[in-house]
């Protein structure tokens, strides 16, 4: 069911970026809507990480506009863009190892109107609530990629930028992954995330944007996903 | 920081505060003074370099700097030494401020090399102000008293400074244990992911430099006072080069490993200037090779990661080199996060 009737909460227009001489991001639109999760499918080298270093401002170079709440954060340093309610969750996760769970947890400030308490987000992640004091260092990979989305919940982020946080994880904790983002949309918090997992992509999200060589070439639903799993699976090269 | 046997840390604070309490016995006076001022000098180095992750080679400009302001306001005004210590503190953190400005935006050896320059212009300006500053004779015949308690005898003077030195020890804790701390931390381990986070990064990192550089002063103005003069060598370059050798020696990022090595290298000097021994950088030198080879996290690093179970290794100590010791470059591009 497309949900494109909501107002966006993100909207970005002719976004290009470049590495050095080569172009990485060439003209991208998309529009995520508010309480929506939306999913970036695409192959290596597609663009989709760059594309949400651009939105957080980790970017060196790149053009174009990025509305967020309406209001155009382009040329926003990342930490202003923060405050503004983007959270980031990098694909190696970024959790500190000099740091405890909990102290990486109340690490970033609080940014929106109503942010997770850490009882809700040990309750959500009761994991965490085990491995509060452990250096992050000495978590497994399911058990960061679950910090690292915690730590921005706490910090209420109404947008949340997930660099596929499924990659490499057992089918265990992908599922369990998927009933955390699930929750999250529930409490109306965004979700743009990069996904390769097709079929995760299709249980967890509303819609999905396809990009190849820098470019969005086609916007999809959910049963357009399931229907073209195949095609879009060899599109991948999985 | 031997964090993970509760038992340790009083124990340790109290042996501490003990040896600070009877150092004037056991060396020489004005060598203890020398090792309490050095040591809260390389304490407030190691904020900057072991838990903000930046290298500061210009050092010697804020403790140089409170040396100087410090001794011209206890030889002008003849207020109590310890306002004269503070004043010169205060002077540093306000010199700091246009400094580090400029020099935190820079990363690694950039930074390393600004901060060396600025400092040489400071030397620079307090060489040539002849008429406040004495020129190469520096400033002589600063008093120390208290209220009209002569304190000019070195071993009285220490106990009357320790309290200052403490206090700036005490600072340095309570900034590395706060939450402002961790975001130093999180910005020394990866700062483009701190600033995903939500923070300015590059004013985390002046706050710290001035903080640094206002314990620096207030280690330096002591110093200065405690002898009764401020000369050249306390701005000149190799001041800055002795504490950040000081901090490597004694393991960066702990805190009390600068307290270590402000004792080896002062007591190393103090020795072999008294046997009349010309080749004091040989030596030095030599000790200073040999540690950095065999102790790659200084004497108190290695020391605590013997003495801990491997259970809470690494936390928050790791040393920075290795995460900031990466060749600067252009902010942003291509940075992992």
């Amino acid at each position: 069911m497309p949900r494109t009737d909501l107002a966006p909460l993100l909207e970005v227009g002719g976004l290009s970026a470049w590495y050095g001489e080569a172009q990485v991001l060439r003209e991208v639109s998309l529009r995520v809507g508010e309480g929506e999760i939306v999913t970036l499918v695409g192959r290596n080298g597609a663009g989709k990480t760059t594309l949400l270093r651009c939105l957080m401002g980790l970017q060196g170079r790149y053009s174009g506009s990025i509305r967020f709440r309406g209001t155009d954060i382009a040329r926003l340093p990342a930490h202003r863009r923060a405050r503004q309610g983007l959270g980031y969750v990098p694909d190696d996760r970024g959790v500190y190892s000099t740091l405890t769970v909990e102290e990486n947890l109340t690490l970033p400030p609080r940014v929106g109107p109503d942010p997770w308490t850490l009882p809700q987000v040990y309750q959500t992640f009761p994991r965490l609530a085990e491995r509060r004091a452990f250096p992050g260092t000495k978590l497994s990979g399911g058990e960061q990629q679950m910090l690292a989305l915690a730590r921005v919940l706490r910090m209420g982020a109404r947008l949340l930028l997930c660099d596929e946080p499924t990659e490499g994880l057992s089918p265990l904790i992908v599922r369990q992954i998927g009933e955390i983002l699930r929750e999250v949309k529930r409490q109306g918090t965004t979700v743009l995330l990069i996904e390769q997992n097709v079929h995760f992509a299709a249980t967890v999200a509303d819609r999905h944007y396809l990009l190849a060589e820098g470019r969005v070439v086609e916007s999809l639903d959910n049963d357009q996903m399931r229907t073209r799993e195949h095609e879009l699976l060899d599109h991948l090269g999985i | 920081m031997i964090a993970s046997r509760p038992a340790a840390r009083p124990l340790l604070l109290a042996t501490g505060l003990l040896l600070a309490l009877a150092l004037p016995w056991m060396v020489y006076p004005p060598v203890a003074l020398d090792i309490a001022c050095w040591a809260l000098f390389a304490a407030a180095l190691d904020l900057l370099l072991g838990f903000t992750g930046l290298l500061s080679f210009g050092h010697a400009a804020f403790w140089g700097t409170s040396a100087y302001v410090a001794g011209l306001i206890a030889l002008r005004s003849g207020l109590p030494f310890p306002v004269a210590v503070l004043g010169g503190a205060a002077s540093a953190a306000l010199l700091a401020l246009p400094i580090g400005y400029l020099s935190v935006r820079l990363r690694g050896i950039y930074f390393a090399m600004v901060t060396l320059a600025f400092a040489q212009m400071v030397y620079f300006v307090v060489n040539q102000w002849r008429g406040l500053t004495g020129g190469e004779n520096g400033l002589q015949g600063v008093p120390r008293e208290l209220f009209g308690l002569d304190l000019s005898d070195s071993f009285l003077f220490y106990y009357a400074g320790l309290p200052l030195v403490l206090l700036g020890f005490l600072a340095v804790w309570r900034i590395v244990r706060s939450p402002f701390g961790r975001v130093l931390a999180s910005i020394r381990d990866n700062p483009a992911r701190a600033q995903a986070l939500g923070y300015p990064v590059d004013r985390y990192r002046l706050l710290a430099f001035v903080l640094s550089a206002a314990l620096s002063g207030l280690a330096g103005g002591l110093f200065a006072v405690g002898h009764g003069f401020a000369s050249l060598e306390n701005v000149y370059w190799t001041t800055s080069g002795q504490v950040v050798m000081m901090v490597v020696l004694g393991g960066i990022g702990t805190l009390w490993g600068g307290v270590l090595g402000a004792a080896l290298v002062v007591l190393l000097n103090d020795y072999l200037v008294t046997s009349g021994f010309e080749g004091i950088g040989i030596v030095t030198g030599a000790i200073f090779v040999i540690i950095v080879l065999v102790f790659r996290r200084g004497v108190w690093g290695t020391a605590r990661d013997l003495v801990r179970p491997r259970s809470g290794g690494g936390r928050r100590d790791r040393p920075p080199g290795e995460a900031d010791g990466t060749p600067a470059r252009p902010q942003g591009v291509g940075s992992p996060v």
